[in-house]
């Protein structure tokens, strides 16, 4: 378990990460999502011991990282944004240091090297430099050195960053597969990337924890309902007549014209449903002799939110989540 | 202690595959070769000075070689993001600086036993001790953990490896020029200064076959303090 009990971190007198709180379970898989210099890397050091903290309390399966931060380290497996590799090595004599590197001892550093290179699948380049492997060997040589002692827990700060999309399949799968006998924890300013790896997702802006949840806990809680995009046939002028019509729908909280159009005589809509009401919305505009040409559910709809909420502090995504939150169970503990 | 072996190792490796460590001792066994023809072989000296001229000439490149040698230690590892995975593995910032200082050494102690078929030259045609040539090496190697020490010192400071080698020379120079600085001022002050120049009184005595207490506790001195200035420096880094 980790547990990140009000931690800040100050560079200077710029504040990176605070007040922090979050708690993370044996074996879970978290992600950390956040914009760029939203405090995700300084977060994820401190909890590698590689950054101390300024104050609050981080403990790694019950051990301080200031306290005795060898043990934690002995404990905890670190991919840092760009891997830690030495290029003129082979990948089996760089995987075989950072094992030793680890207190890895005797007979024990092959098999546990074999292990890492079976798992993250880089066995055949075992013989290879690492300067003569690609970004995405590279990646998995980076994971490898960070499972090679099999912490309990394994740090990754943005694995999935520059990958191709083969890749990117390949390195969810992989790190899918830590989960269980590995407590993870990941980060990423892309939430597709991460959504369908994570059990639980941290947003994180300002140095703060802004939501947490599964994908759906986070859409549910935050996204009140849902949101369509509706094409209607609505003549020269029915525009203004239509958006009054589709207004006047029950559980329709936000009408917004588009700006697209199919065409003259055609008009896009995004509307905001504060449940499941698209019967009746079809029903009322069919019934209003609009043409129905389309009804398609945002498909990007939790992106636009983590995007409302990453936002630099504008007032609007804080109360929104504020009044949204009792209705998402495992922001408790942050809250505490 | 075996974690700073394990790092001296890879260190080592590194330095086999890379260039910089071959272009530095064959630099300096050209430079002393050169020195050593110039100055010894054509004036009309004897067998002792000669051998004293040698260790003069070695010296220098000894301390230029410390400096280049210790550079990329630690300010490459920054560059690379590699010093992340030192400081994130349980080992202590002690032996990361010793591992890398040992490494260093084996390689400079490797440059400097290169350029003994010039003593064994004089040996052989001359007359000189052996003791002289023993004691003259001592020096050598002395001096360039001292200047060694001082370069890993810079490269745990510098941002590069470029700015390692200038900051290390700012370090270096200053207490080469100690002694310059020593006869310019009263005593006791002067006093002061020359037993603290790096070269000039503490390395004369080893180049004339003299050991001297003084000379190897002051290069220890040196060499401990900037190995543990060095340490202290990755400490304070985990802070910011």
């Amino acid at each position: 378990m980790i547990e990140i009990r009000d931690l800040y971190k100050y560079y200077g007198d710029r504040r990176a990460v605070g007040p922090l709180s979050a708690t993370i379970e044996k074996g879970e898989i978290v992600g950390l999502l956040g914009l760029n210099g939203a405090g995700k890397t300084t977060t994820l050091r401190i909890l590698a011991c590689d950054l101390l903290p300024t104050s609050g309390t981080v403990r790694v399966g019950g051990l301080d990282v200031v306290d005795v931060p060898h043990e934690v380290r002995r404990r905890i497996g670190y991919l840092p944004d760009t891997p830690p590799v030495y290029l003129e090595m082979t990948v089996d004599e760089y995987l075989t240091f950072a094992a030793k590197l680890r207190g890895v001892t005797g007979a024990d550093v092959e098999k546990r090297v074999d292990e890492a290179l079976e798992l993250t699948e880089v066995g055949s380049e075992r013989d290879r430099p690492i300067g003569a492997l690609s970004h995405g060997y590279r990646q998995r040589v980076g994971i490898a050195q960070a499972i090679v002692h099999k912490p309990e827990f394994v740090v990754l700060d943005e694995p999935i960053s520059g990958l191709d999309p083969v890749q990117i399949v390949e390195m969810r799968d992989l790190v899918r597969s830590l989960g269980g006998e590995h407590t993870v924890v990941v980060s990423s300013h892309i939430l597709s990337e991460i959504h369908e790896t994570c059990d639980r997702i941290f947003v994180i802006r300002d140095g703060q924890i802004v939501a947490s949840g599964t994908e759906k806990e986070l859409s549910e809680a935050l996204l009140s309902g849902m949101r369509v995009t509706l094409s209607l046939r609505v003549g020269q002028a029915g525009a203004a007549r239509a958006s009054q019509l589709i207004a006047s729908v029950e559980g329709v909280t936000q009408v917004e014209l588009a700006a697209e159009t199919e065409g003259p005589g055609v008009a896009s809509y995004r509307v905001a449903l504060s449940r499941d009401t698209r019967d009746e919305l079809t029903r009322a505009v069919v019934g209003a002799g609009f043409g129905l040409l389309e009804l398609t559910r945002g498909e990007r709809e939790l992106e636009s939110v983590f995007l409302e909420l990453s936002k630099s502090s504008d007032e609007p995504a804080r109360k929104k989540k504020k009044r949204k939150k009792p209705a998402a169970e495992p922001s408790a503990e942050e809250a505490s | 202690m075996s974690q700073a072996l394990l790092i001296a190792r890879r260190e080592l490796a590194a330095y086999r595959r890379s260039p910089l460590g071959a272009i530095v001792i064959a630099g300096a066994l050209l430079i002393d070769g050169i020195y050593f023809y110039w100055k010894g072989l054509t004036d009309k000296l004897v067998s002792a000075q000669v051998l004293s001229e040698f260790f003069y000439g070695a010296s220098g490149t000894t301390m230029i070689a410390g400096i280049v040698l210790a550079m990329r230690l630690l300010a490459e590892e920054r560059q690379t993001g590699t010093l992340t995975l030192l400081n994130t593995s349980p080992i202590k910032d002690s032996e990361i600086v010793l591992g890398k200082f040992v490494s260093a050494f084996g390689v400079l102690a490797l440059m400097t036993l290169l350029t003994l078929y010039m003593p064994l030259l004089i040996f052989v045609n001359g007359k000189v001790s052996v003791g002289h040539i023993v004691v003259g090496y001592s020096g050598l190697l002395l001096l360039g953990a001292a200047s060694l020490a001082i370069g890993l010192f810079a490269s745990a400071v510098a941002k590069s490896q470029v700015v390692a080698a200038l900051i290390g020379t700012l370090i270096l120079a200053p207490l080469v020029l100690l002694w310059a600085v020593a006869k310019a001022v009263d005593p006791p002050l002067n006093r002061v200064l020359t037993s603290l120049a790096i070269h000039h009184e503490n390395f004369r005595p080893f180049m004339n076959g003299i050991l001297e207490l003084d000379g190897v506790v002051y290069y220890a001195a040196v060499t401990y303090f900037f190995l543990l200035a060095a340490t202290k420096t990755l400490e304070a880094r985990r802070w910011r």
